[in-house]
């Protein structure tokens, strides 16, 4: 078993148009990197100065990674990550 | 993609009042359409996660929440609106950088007139911005009409 990675539409390039990937790792920072290794581009895209690139939101199951531990959080066999393009803006 | 936004009266209204109603803070929300119509129909206002008179960020939960229902629904995005409460209609360098969406229409609406709106739409492409004309309507025929919507589709 592995963890369930789905992917939003604007990252489908680098999966070759799969909705639904699968990773390996013990945290966050790992299932990104294995990512990475299977669909190249995706870190980039995902990552930047070694943390998560504030245009994109991630959850470990229902929970916004942003709020437990970034890069750091744990993951395992089994949980749902999902990416979403974050929407946001404004004037300033 | 035609390069013009057609979408119904009812939601436009939609829009302009969530963003009188949340002025002088800014306002957001997504409208679902069928995927592949480009048919703007199901009204989501969102909660700006910010609640500032400059910024926007949809709440990370809610649209995670927002996000799996059109998944399930086999929905799309179609338009992305925001206000602007003390600017022009006319997506900023943050509206930009953030615009991710090659497909959606992002709608801007301006409430710094208090007597008159100013609503926009545009598509934003790799920071690049194209205004297209903006097509209110009743209700939507003829184009993008469904086998539904016709007796003697077959």
């Amino acid at each position: 078993m592995a963890v369930t990675v789905s992917v939003p539409t604007i990252l489908r390039t680098h999966t070759g148009g799969e909705k639904s990937v699968e990773a390996s790792g013990a945290n966050l920072a790992e299932l990104i990197e294995d990512l990475d290794s299977r669909h190249s581009g995706l870190k980039g895209r995902l990552v930047t100065d070694g943390s998560l690139h504030r245009f994109v939101n991630v959850y470990v199951n229902d929970e916004d990674v942003r709020f437990a531990g970034g890069l750091e959080a744990a993951v395992k066999d089994g949980d749902n990550v999902t990416i979403l393009p974050a929407v946001a803006g404004g004037a300033r | 993609m035609g390069g013009v936004l057609s979408i119904r009266r009812d939601l436009v209204d939609a829009m302009v009042s969530h963003a009188r109603r949340d002025h002088p803070d800014e306002a957001c929300g997504v409208i679902a359409g069928p995927a592949g119509t480009d048919r703007p129909e199901r009204f989501v206002a969102m909660m700006n996660a910010e609640r500032s008179p400059t910024f926007y960020r949809f709440d990370s939960l809610e649209q995670l929440t927002v996000w799996r229902e059109m998944d399930a629904a086999d929905e799309d995005p179609v338009v992305i609106y925001h206000s602007h409460t003390a600017t022009e209609a006319y997506p900023s360098r943050t509206d930009i950088s953030y615009a991710s969406e090659p497909g959606v229409h992002y709608v801007l609406v301006s409430t710094r007139d208090p007597e008159s709106h100013e609503l926009r739409s545009y598509r934003i492409v790799d920071g690049e911005v194209t205004e297209e004309p903006v097509e209110v309507v009743e209700r939507y025929m003829f184009t993008h009409t469904g086998a539904d919507d016709v007796p003697d589709a077959r």
